[in-house]
């Protein structure tokens, strides 16, 4: 009977959503190995972080110190290991976010365990669902041995809640081998928006190649997000042309989301662009090309110039709000 | 310096993939094979710092079936010098990928590794860290933009990360895994293919490298995900906003 671990990773003195989300699948992971939940956090100065995290229900142990100040692979490898062979750790867990899809095999690596990502369903203790070839395929995967790590797609899960008993907090000290731990953090350019979090918000609107241009996602795309209090996202293709910043790529290699209501504006409907957003509850579409293939998975399709299209839409979704 | 890049044979990403009657793979009549597109970016990324930085060698790495020949000879065409092929009937699982990279890095001792962040057959996007985990190096993955130092002993590696860019600073050997706006790869030439004909294909078996591969996951299922039927199509925006506000209740 060993224990689940999750990583939970923190931004500005707050665990987003997604770190929620490992949360819950760890939680459901410790129902089925029978152990413990436990959640670590690394960093420096992280004392209330640890506390809020324990309101989850989960034990926290908390590695707090300078190495762990930003996120780096390797010194932070060295201390989820070190954990897990501490706290008799079965399976280490994580939201499969840019830093958990980082950090996860790095440590399956360190540990020599087996490892699935982008795990959509647990089945039993060391099986588990997850999507193959940009989704086409739906693989269960079994791994063998102990411990087992997993990465868990963020649109899969519930974010846990607070409640029940509150964990308890105590303090690891880990002192990484300086000689194994030889990355440098420069900088994080961080792209600045008022608009919602795309992993996390209700309704996300994306604009392809069809938007033609950068100016364009802010003169339509925009204040249609605006009116909707609607994330923005983006095709591969947008982004490659450089209209938008990378981190809002919806797709089999971007961000994957499932919001209540998703809106498609000049998106042809690559599979790339489906393994993305195919979960959404509600999907709209705008194209001016009917054959276009977004519209085959599409509850509600709208053949239209979306220069004329996106205005009226923004107009009318602003009446309804009024 | 010596460059060493990790390329695998996958289908085409405009292939639509069949399952097998087995029930665990694909089938692969039919199939387009390609490089990685992933690991095409990172070959390029060898050929550029090849051009900046006299007598660099790049070195193409596969593991799989005999068949990859043809992704390495595509990779020797765009300008690589040599190519390894580590002959396996089975296929490797990441960790087992990491472990014969790790083996034929020590035989090779290339300042820099560069890998595909995912290959977009197993979707698994861990290889790369692996391997840099298994030889205690700094890894950069996800990378937009590789900076070698004058040097050569360390690169600043800017990476596509949640909420924006990270730069990070690594000291070489390391490792580094392309994103898809690293560069733009080039296409083989005519008479880069002719050349690509005269250079050095390696081929080991698996077996000979005495490594661990034995599987630690394996495929008990595969499935084609439930559908998702489209809807309709509604005449105008008028009546967009109407469904999706009563009947969808979305908004
Ligand atoms: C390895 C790999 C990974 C990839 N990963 C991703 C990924 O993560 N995410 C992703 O999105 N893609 C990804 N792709 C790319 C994918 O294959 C497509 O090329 C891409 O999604 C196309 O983007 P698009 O729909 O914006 O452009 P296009 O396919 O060019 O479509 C533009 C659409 O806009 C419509 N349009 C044009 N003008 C108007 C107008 N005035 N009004 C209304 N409609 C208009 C057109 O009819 C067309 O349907 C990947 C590809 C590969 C090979
Ligand atoms: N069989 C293989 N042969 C060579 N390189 C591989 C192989 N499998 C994975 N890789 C490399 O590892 C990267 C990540 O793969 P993966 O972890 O399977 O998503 C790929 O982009 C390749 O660069």
């Amino acid at each position: 009977m060993g224990n689940v671990l999750v990583v939970a990773e923190h931004l500005h003195g707050k665990f987003p959503k997604t770190t929620l989300v490992g949360v819950e699948a760890g939680k459901q992971m410790a129902g089925h190995a029978g152990g413990k939940c436990l959640g670590a956090v690394l960093g420096q100065g992280i004392g209330a972080l640890a506390s809020e995290l324990a309101d989850y229900g989960v034990d926290v142990i908390a590695v707090d110190g300078a190495p762990f100040a930003h996120y780096l692979a390797d010194a932070y490898t060295a201390a989820i290991a070190e954990l897990a062979k501490q706290k008799d750790v079965e399976v280490v867990i994580a939201a499969a976010t840019a830093v958990g899809k980082d950090l996860l095999p790095r440590v399956a690596a360190r540990l020599g365990a087996g490892m699935a990502s982008e795990v959509t369903a647990i089945v039993d203790k060391a099986t588990f669902k997850r999507p193959m070839y940009a989704g086409n395929a739906i693989a269960t995967v079994a791994l063998a041995g102990s411990p087992r790590v997993v990465s868990v797609r963020t649109t899969a899960f519930d974010a846990a809640k607070k409640g029940g008993a509150k964990g308890s907090v105590t303090q690891l000290t880990v002192s990484p081998d300086p000689a194994s731990t030889k990355m440098q953090f420069v900088e994080f350019a961080e792209t600045k928006s008022d608009r919602p979090v795309l992993t996390e918000a209700r309704i996300v609107c994306s604009g392809g190649r069809g938007l033609k241009n950068g100016e364009n996602f802010t003169i339509y795309l925009e204040p249609l997000c605006e009116a909707l209090g609607a994330a923005m996202g983006a095709s591969r293709a947008a982004v490659d042309a450089g209209f938008v910043p990378n981190d809002l790529q919806v797709g089999q290699t971007g961000k994957v989301v499932a919001p209540e209501l998703y809106i498609a504006v000049g998106i042809s409907g690559a599979i790339q662009h489906l393994a993305g957003m195919k979960d959404s509850k509600v999907i709209v579409a705008i194209n001016k090309d009917e054959e276009a293939p977004i519209f085959q998975i599409s509850d509600y399709g709208l053949v239209a110039d979306l220069f004329k299209a996106v205005p009226e839409l923004t107009e009318e979704v602003k009446k309804l709000k009024a | 310096m010596k460059i060493l890049v990790a390329v695998k044979r996958v289908p085409d990403p405009e292939t639509v993939v069949k399952i097998a009657p087995d029930g665990v793979g694909i089938t692969t009549d039919n199939v387009k094979w390609v490089i990685n597109p992933f690991d095409e970016i990172a070959i390029e990324e060898g050929l550029r710092l090849k051009e900046k930085v006299s007598g660099t060698e790049v070195v193409l790495v596969s593991i799989g079936q005999k068949t990859a020949q043809e992704q390495l000879r595509t990779g020797l065409a765009m300008g690589a010098d040599r190519a390894i092929l580590v002959l396996s009937d089975q296929a490797l699982e990441p960790l087992a990928v990491a472990r014969v990279l790790q083996k034929l890095v020590e035989q090779e001792k290339p300042e820099l590794v560069l890998l595909g962040k995912q290959a977009i057959d197993d979707d698994s996007n861990c290889a790369g860290q692996m391997l840099a985990e298994l030889l205690g190096w700094p890894q950069a993955t996800f990378a937009s933009k590789v900076e070698v130092g004058g040097d050569q002993r360390s690169a600043k590696v800017t990476r596509e990360v949640d909420g924006g860019l990270e730069t990070l600073n690594i000291p070489l050997p390391g490792i580094v895994t392309a994103d898809l706006r690293l560069n733009e790869p080039r296409y083989a030439s005519l008479p880069g293919i002719m050349k690509a004909r005269k250079k050095e294909m390696k081929e080991i078996p698996v077996a000979d490298l005495g490594v661990d591969v034995a599987p630690k996951a394996r495929i008990v299922k595969l499935e084609t995900p439930p559908k998702r039927t489209g809807g309709r199509k509604v005449g105008s925006v008028e009546e967009l906003v109407k469904v999706l506000h009563n009947e969808a209740k979305v908004i």
